[in-house]
């Protein structure tokens, strides 16, 4: 009788983090609290103006002044740079991409572009000194918004790109005009997608610390992306890739903001080499405000064409998206991350989309969170409620009558959803919030003109992440691969290593990742060691963005194992002498079928790791890299509904319920995954609710602090309810998909329906982001009903 | 430069401060205690908080020397013998962090919030916790661990 042994398993479980017991005790690796010997500081000068000719640059008092050791304007450095910071997603052949040197050598283009440095002995002396930099600026007429950017005679934030267009990127499928003047009903709605500040707590830091005598520099930056940096930095720097190491230690949240190439990770890197010592810089929070890439910033158009029950049959959408000043590592590729799903989770016929990127005066704006998808959800769920007031339906009708149901789907812009269950979710959040009761109860409200009005909001979403097959981000002009890897190294005395080339940052992929390891190789969950972010010993990766890590770099890791298994099979058949057939595997163990004759995956990692008797050819050592290129994205969809009470008399909007309906395929760490549910769409009522950054005329930054820009805390947020459907991947063997950013995705649209639902006995069909009191309170003086 | 005296996490040290130091660099940078980190300019986060004479203060918006001859006790002073203190298991059982990078301030502000409120209901640690910003968790599991440290 084979033995069987009583094995923990730990996939599904809600494993506590392995991460924690640092973090909580202050054992932390922050790129702030590292330090080397000699190290100096870097401060950046930065332009008040949001548009400038740069006449002069006089560094010369901060050179004389106490503890500096060189200052530099952008034009002394111009001979460092081999390249420019690179922009990885020129997503249009004609695209117009601004040259974008890590200081500016001639011209600011929005309040905050670096202009000169200084490095001194202190952080403080850094700053003093760099007050004392002197630059002579010829302010010029600036451009802050999207729509003002492409009107007749705007100010141009690069002379040689006129109407400070940046690409126009378009797909069409079906016949949309047809399809359109066929329609019974249609609707055109127009929402903003205000500008909004990532704040990962954690602000950015670097620390370049040089070999001098080998020309080697090691970089420590609290960024998303170890690997994409070290190539891309080496391009722009010159330095061989192969002297390049770059570091993620702990990382404080990114949130997209860390996954970028950033003028001061470029500066820091040309000043350790130039001046031969560590260098150190840490992003102060105004700064980071400047300095740090945006998110969102887009005016969306959209164009539903209906039968007169409101059966869709096609969407145009049309889109103006503002870039900043200059293209960021993934700037011009965010809409086109949305673009593809703004037929939601419904089947249509017809599709056709235009977005215009266009330049402001701005900091740039990149991935944050969902990038490019909430906008799209937002867009297509808004306008769904406007369908449904039109054909008189309820909007949990209208999503029915439309939902594809059929798996996999090609949906109109052409990509294949691989599962689903959008009834299925619905159906169990419909359940969980109490629509029917709550539908009663706001009638009674509205019928006694109550003051506090109740409003349901519906938000059935289905995205794309994983970020993606290779070939597929060739075609979409993107540069590099969506492959992913993870090396398993099984230890002679009985533990685990294991190597990834995703980067978390707060993820828990130590925890996750160790628990798929444990279940596939028969190990405890902390006999698995997991080790990132360190090009030296994880070189071989593509970090961590667009909820990629579980579904690329997990399924990598899963391979990995297989393949372990299947050498420690052949060794174990050797070692026991019969044939591989006859072993079974199960909990680690290899047994001999019908006897109680085994070999454990550890006790193979011994014999490999002796090398005493393996079988002929065998190589020594048990351990495998698998490279996972995805076949499909990964399609994560659900339902979220929120509930609010709207105070007609002050416009203020109270969170009352919000329930979360997700399917993420199989889950992993439930309790990881329902906080990253929770976050995401904490992060998306802020958007909805409290958070818009904004410019003046001049183009200052008005919410330029935490004081000014309001980030949620605890006092504004509720207790979330959380659930799931399951509808496992086809496409992996473990049928995961991403779950990272399906709360921004969500969240946003089914706020604002609630407020606007709440406030439709008033006339108010929209109410812009964020729904703050003043402006809910704006729209129900100009409702005009009651 | 003045000399300043001041007890931290029960030992007492004394050092020469620039008087425009803030009491977090001075424990980060002077001390060497980084655990207590930086996330803001204007006192808004809450990263940064630690205890002074028992209650939590935001250490970026007092010098150093403000603290002269008083007890400051920061996250590295919080467990005991290798054992947690009921504040940071809450926090771990109930995952109640996920970058960690607020985390400090945030257990450092509900061991204060825990002292004077030792039964606090979900709503008044919510308003309690205002003060200190987390952009990962959604404060959803933060606030059920901090009713779970009320209770351990």
């Amino acid at each position: 009788m084979a033995v069987t042994e009583e094995r923990k398993t730990y996939v599904g479980e809600p494993v506590a983090r392995k991460e924690d017991a640092r973090l909580l005790t202050g054992q932390t690796r922050w790129v702030d609290n590292l330090s080397a010997q000699g190290m100096v500081w870097m401060a950046v000068v930065r332009s008040p103006f949001a548009h400038a000719r740069i006449r002069s640059v006089d560094v010369s008092a901060a050179g004389d002044a106490e503890g500096v050791i060189a200052a530099f304007s952008g034009a002394d450095l111009r001979e460092e740079w081999a390249a420019g910071l690179p922009c990885a997603w020129p997503c249009t052949t004609d695209i117009r991409t601004p040259d974008h040197w890590p200081l500016a050598p001639d011209k600011a283009r929005f309040a905050g572009d670096g202009v000169a440095v200084v490095v001194a002995e202190t952080r403080a002396l850094a700053k003093d000194a760099a007050a004392l930099v002197d630059v002579d600026y010829d302010p010029l007429d600036a451009v802050t918004d999207v729509e003002a950017a492409v009107a007749e005679g705007a100010p141009l934030v690069h002379d040689e790109f006129p109407d400070n267009g940046c690409y126009t990127w378009s797909l069409q499928a079906g016949e949309v005009d047809r399809l359109f003047s066929e329609a019974a009903v249609t609707v055109k709605e127009r929402y903003r997608q205000q500008r909004l500040i990532p704040n990962a707590i954690e602000p950015r830091a670097v620390l370049a610390e040089p070999t001098p005598a080998t020309g080697g520099i090691t970089l420590y930056s609290a960024t998303q992306i170890p690997h994409i940096l070290r190539t891309t930095l080496s391009m722009v720097t010159g330095i061989p890739e192969a002297k390049l190491r770059i570091v993620a230690p702990d990382v404080g949240g990114g949130f997209g903001s860390k996954l970028n190439v950033y003028a001061e990770e470029a500066l820091a890197l040309a000043l350790a080499r130039r001046l031969g010592r560590p260098i150190k810089w840490v992003e102060e929070r105004s700064e980071n405000y400047l300095a740090t890439i945006h998110g969102r910033d887009v005016v969306q158009e959209i164009e539903l064409a209906a039968d007169a029950e409101g059966r869709i049959s096609a969407v145009r959408v049309r889109l103006l998206a503002a870039m900043g000043a200059y293209l960021q590592l993934v700037t011009p590729g965010i809409p086109i991350l949305g673009a593809y799903i703004y037929s939601g989770a419904y089947d249509v016929q017809g599709y056709d989309f235009e977005c215009r990127g266009v330049f402001t005066h701005t900091t740039p704006t990149d991935a944050y969170r969902g990038a490019g998808r909430p906008e799209a959800t937002y867009a297509i769920e808004r306008a769904m409620d406007a369908l449904a007031r039109e054909v008189g339906k309820d909007p949990v009708e209208i999503r029915r009558l439309n939902f594809i149901t059929e798996f996999p789907a090609t949906i109109a812009s052409g990509l294949e959803i691989d599962s689903g269950d959008f009834h299925g979710a619905l159906d169990k959040a419909l359940g969980m919030v109490g629509y029917d009761e709550l539908r009663s109860e706001q009638a009674s409200r509205r019928d006694r003109g109550d003051r506090m009005q109740l409003g349901v909001g519906l938000s059935t979403y289905v995205e794309m992440c994983g970020l993606a097959p290779s070939r597929v981000l060739r075609a979409l002009k993107y540069v590099a691969g969506g492959w992913d890897a993870a090396e398993v190294r099984c230890l002679p005395t009985g533990t685990v290593q294991v190597i990834i080339g995703t980067s978390p940052h707060g993820q828990g992929h130590v925890t996750t990742f160790s628990q798929i390891v444990a279940d596939r190789l028969g190990v405890d969950v902390d006999d698995v060691e997991v080790v990132h972010g360190d090009t030296m010993v994880a070189p071989l990766g593509m970090d961590t963005y667009g909820s990629r890590s579980l579904a690329v770099g997990g399924v990598a890791l899963w391979h990995a194992t297989e393949k372990i298994v299947t050498k420690a099979r052949t060794l174990a058949a050797h070692e026991l002498e019969v044939a591989e057939e006859d072993l079974e595997y199960e909990n680690g163990r290899f047994t001999v079928r019908g006897t109680d004759r085994s070999l454990s995956v550890a006790e193979a990692a011994l014999h490999a790791w002796t090398g005493h008797n393996l079988p002929d050819g065998m190589e020594p050592g048990l351990e495998a890299t698998h490279v996972y290129d995805p076949p499909n994205f990964s399609w994560p969809g659900g339902a979220h509904i929120c509930v609010v009470e709207v105070d007609t008399e002050t416009g203020a909007v109270h969170l009352r319920r919000y329930v979360a309906v997700d399917d993420v395929g199989t889950v992993i760490n439930p309790m990881v995954v329902d906080g990253q549910v929770h976050g995401g769409v904490a992060q998306g009522i802020g958007q909805a609710l409290f958070e818009e950054a904004l410019y003046d005329e001049g183009g200052n930054l008005t919410t330029g602090s935490m004081l000014s820009y309001i980030i949620p805390s605890a006092a504004e947020l509720i207790d979330l309810e959380v659930d799931r459907v399951e509808a496992p991947s086809p496409t992996n063997p473990m049928g995961v998909k991403g779950v990272g950013e399906t709360g921004t995705i969500a969240s946003t649209a089914a706020v604002v329906n609630a407020v606007v639902d709440a406030l439709s006995p008033y006339g108010v069909t929209d109410v812009d982001m964020p729904a703050k009191p003043e402006r809910v309170w704006r729209a129900i003086q100009e409702g005009g009903a009651r | 430069m003045k000399r300043i005296a001041i007890t931290v996490n029960g030992a007492r040290r004394e050092a020469e401060v620039e008087p425009r130091e803030l009491l977090v660099y001075f424990l980060r940078e002077g001390l060497g205690l980084n655990g207590t980190v930086v996330g803001c300019d204007t006192s808004s986060c809450g990263a940064c908080t630690v205890l002074l004479d028992g209650e939590s203060v935001k250490s970026c918006t007092l010098l150093a020397v403000q603290a002269d001859g008083r007890e400051v006790t920061t996250i590295e002073g919080l467990a005991e013998n290798g054992r947690l203190h009921p504040v940071q298991q809450a926090f771990h059982e109930h995952h109640g962090l996920q970058c960690g990078y607020c985390t400090p301030g945030m257990v450092m502000a509900t061991v204060s919030l825990l002292q004077e409120h030792p039964d606090p209901s979900e709503d008044e640690i919510r308003h309690l916790l205002e003060g200190n910003l987390c952009r990962c968790t959604g404060y959803q599991n933060i606030v059920k661990a901090v009713r779970a440290a009320a209770t351990a």
